[in-house]
């Protein structure tokens, strides 16, 4: 028999009448990791969350916690702690009080909870605000409190929904990182739901990627961003230049596209086998696209998409810049609008809006899916 | 007129009908009425200035053991309300769908529309000796001879509950509708049973709804005069009854006016040792100072 997971879904499904929001869900995760579920909003993330904490009840399938079915217990019987989108602290209670009414719930001994209140609280780096009003918490310190309250009661599987949603930009990559280290200092099982891709692939270990109640990717952060393997994925994760078009012919490297504005197009089949005349969908990540300076006059005869490597001239529109990551914008000559890094080297070699440009990018950098419907598969 | 004599001007304005509200029907006639509580009658025509109406009341114990009576028949009634209102608040604001929730709001303030008097009547109907339970009660034969519902404590308890039961739940299910479900579902996810989370959460947490919702109702329950007299008749003894009965019957004004502020201060002193038992203040029950 394979390990035994913290938290293991077997084909979960949950419909709402006609609707399906979780459509047969399986994954397991191996103790003390960080997973973390990204999707859109409405994709059903949310009410996977609620089947595993109990809220709610699958209408087919099995969720264990450490390999036992959990399905017949009642919320308060499972030890998994939810950390709610708003926290949820009790208002009426001081942040001791809040920590302690799980033990209390729990009928631990007073002396017991003082201590591993006092414990807690040292551990998320607020030793002295044990005696605070939760209306005198910052966000980033209601956040620790409501972490330290679920982690008070040592759960097998502790669920984040989005709760860094209501923080401010700042505050919010500081947490990010903040969270990362609990993670690894409790060595608890984490499972976070976010729409926020940056969240979800600077923390985790693993993300599933979810989309219409189905999970279109399981793995590392690294994987997902470079082998996408399906439309949804690489258009959701990480940003990207997004072409539909149609097969022109296919070759063992890979496919030629024509996008539906007339660009062609080395491509590699990222998705499945596609036959000649599929409609599909190209991603070009910015950062793949070098950009170097042209003379109007060889721009035109640059364009290029016949060999392995991709080849376009164009014009800058315009540049968004920020920092390390800035970027230019060009009109290709068949009048697609291309995202690419403004290189970062030497000095400013001119890219003003309306200076040629060649951008070149390898035939592994375009990734083609067949577009979303026509997928024979379904 | 410059802008501020302008500003100036528009506040006086918006808060004159308040300040006559204030000054003509609550401070003045409270003053008129003590005033005249204090006024002794020495002979026909003639009165002197002291507490001899408010001796009275203590040296007759049927006075103040209708007051106590009164007094405590309220609380007893505002236990009643409570536990009787709060299921049916925290059904329309927690369990409830959205559609059922507006209905059942509506269908608990239709009453009002109706008088206390008609609302009494329709108790009376009910239960007196010829009503529709003894009727009933005979027809199946559980009792043989016409039975008397009416004009007993419980009977007025039954009917006070029904009249002010109104003022509890709408407090209760604003205060209860303005709590995040999640504070409940957090309650049972860190491991609370039902009886933790209503005891630990959601009645601390309804606790301005309850203290006002109490107080409304102490307030009504003491000072109302219809339901005890018509469903408790003669011997309902109820503090108003003695009031009336002051002014009207016997005509003396001063003793009525007496016992008018004596009712007013005993029950102000009641709510404040409920505030002081529940570790509320006023303010609290009016506006909650969200975290």
């Amino acid at each position: 028999m394979a390990a035994i997971h913290d938290l293991e879904c077997r084909g979960v499904r949950k419909r709402f009448g006609a609707f399906v929001a979780v459509d047969g869900v399986s994954f397991g995760i191996p103790s003390g990791s960080f997973f973390s579920i990204l999707g859109p909003s409405g994709c059903g993330k949310t009410t996977l969350l609620r089947m595993i904490a109990g809220f709610e009840e699958p209408s087919e399938g099995d969720i264990l916690i450490k390999g036992r079915s959990v399905l017949s217990l009642a919320p308060n019987r499972r030890n998994v702690k939810l950390v709610f989108q708003h926290l949820a602290l009790f208002p009426m209670m001081n942040v001791a009080e809040n920590i302690a009414y799980g033990l209390r719930c729990k009928g631990v001994a007073r002396g017991e909870i003082a201590r591993r209140t006092a414990d807690v609280l040292e551990r998320v780096g607020l030793p002295h605000a044990g005696s605070k009003d939760i209306g005198q918490l910052s966000g980033g310190q209601k956040q620790r409190i409501a972490i330290a309250r679920c982690m008070v009661l040592d759960p097998d599987v502790l669920l984040l929904d989005e709760p860094l949603g209501a923080l401010d930009l700042k505050l919010r990559e500081q947490m990010k990182i903040e969270l990362k280290m609990l993670q690894s200092q409790f060595g608890t099982t984490f499972v976070y739901i976010t729409h926020d891709q940056s969240e979800a692939l600077v923390m985790s270990d693993r993300v599933a990627v979810m989309n219409h109640g189905r999970f279109e990717q399981v793995g590392a952060p690294r994987e997902l961003y470079h082998d996408p393997v399906t439309a949804f994925v690489a258009g959701f994760v990480g940003d990207s230049n997004r072409w539909p078009g149609r097969v022109l012919d296919r070759d063992p490297a890979g496919v030629r596209v024509e996008t539906d504005s007339g660009l062609t197009l080395a491509a590699c089949e990222a998705g499945g086998v596609l036959r000649r005349g599929d409609a599909v969908e190209v991603f070009v990540r910015p950062e793949s696209i070098s950009v170097t300076g042209a003379q109007a006059t060889d721009a035109t005869d640059a364009t290029d998409g016949s060999g392995e490597h991709n080849r376009q001239a164009g014009r800058i529109e315009g540049t968004l810049f920020n920092g390390a990551n800035s970027r230019i914008l060009v009109r290709t000559s068949t009048g697609e609008q291309v995202e690419a890094d403004l290189p970062q080297r030497g000095p400013d070699i001119g890219f003003e809006n309306g200076a040629p440009v060649v951008l070149a990018w390898e035939r592994t950098g375009s990734k083609c899916f067949a577009r979303a419907g026509e997928d024979p598969a379904g | 007129m410059n802008q501020r004599s302008i500003r100036r001007l528009t506040l006086f304005m918006l808060l004159a009908p308040f300040l006559l509200w204030i000054a003509l029907l609550i401070v003045l006639p409270h003053a008129g009425i003590f005033t005249l509580s204090l006024r002794e009658k020495v002979a026909p025509l003639v009165y002197t200035v002291g507490p001899g109406n408010y001796l009275d009341f203590f040296r007759e114990p049927i006075y103040w053991n209708t007051l106590l009576r009164t007094a405590s028949f309220s609380v007893l009634v505002t236990a009643l309300t409570f536990l009787v209102g709060f299921p049916i608040a925290y059904y329309i604001a927690k369990i409830a769908g959205r559609r059922a929730r507006g209905a059942l709001f509506l269908g608990c303030l239709i009453p009002l529309w109706v008088s206390d008097l008609v609302r009494a009547y329709g108790w009376m109907i009910l239960l007196r000796e010829t009503g529709v339970v003894s009727s009933f009660l005979q027809w199946t034969g559980i009792v043989s001879v016409p039975v008397e519902l009416l004009y007993n404590d419980a009977t007025v308890v039954v009917g006070l509950v029904y009249t002010v039961v109104l003022f509890m739940i709408v407090p209760l299910v604003s205060t209860l509708d303005g709590m995040d479900n999640s504070l409940i579902e957090a309650g049972y996810n860190l491991g609370g049973n039902g009886l933790t989370v209503m005891r630990r959460i959601v009645i601390p947490y309804a606790m301005p709804g309850i203290v006002a919702g109490s107080i409304v109702v102490f307030m009504l329950t003491a000072g109302s005069y219809l339901t005890p007299i018509l469903l408790g008749g003669k011997n309902s003894m109820w503090f108003t009854e003695q009031i009336y009965e002051q002014f009207i019957t016997r005509f003396n004004w001063e003793s009525g006016a007496a016992f008018g502020i004596l009712l007013l201060l005993f029950t102000s002193l009641t709510v404040w040792l409920g505030l002081r038992l529940s570790g509320q203040s006023l303010a609290s029950t009016v506006a909650r100072n969200e975290a």
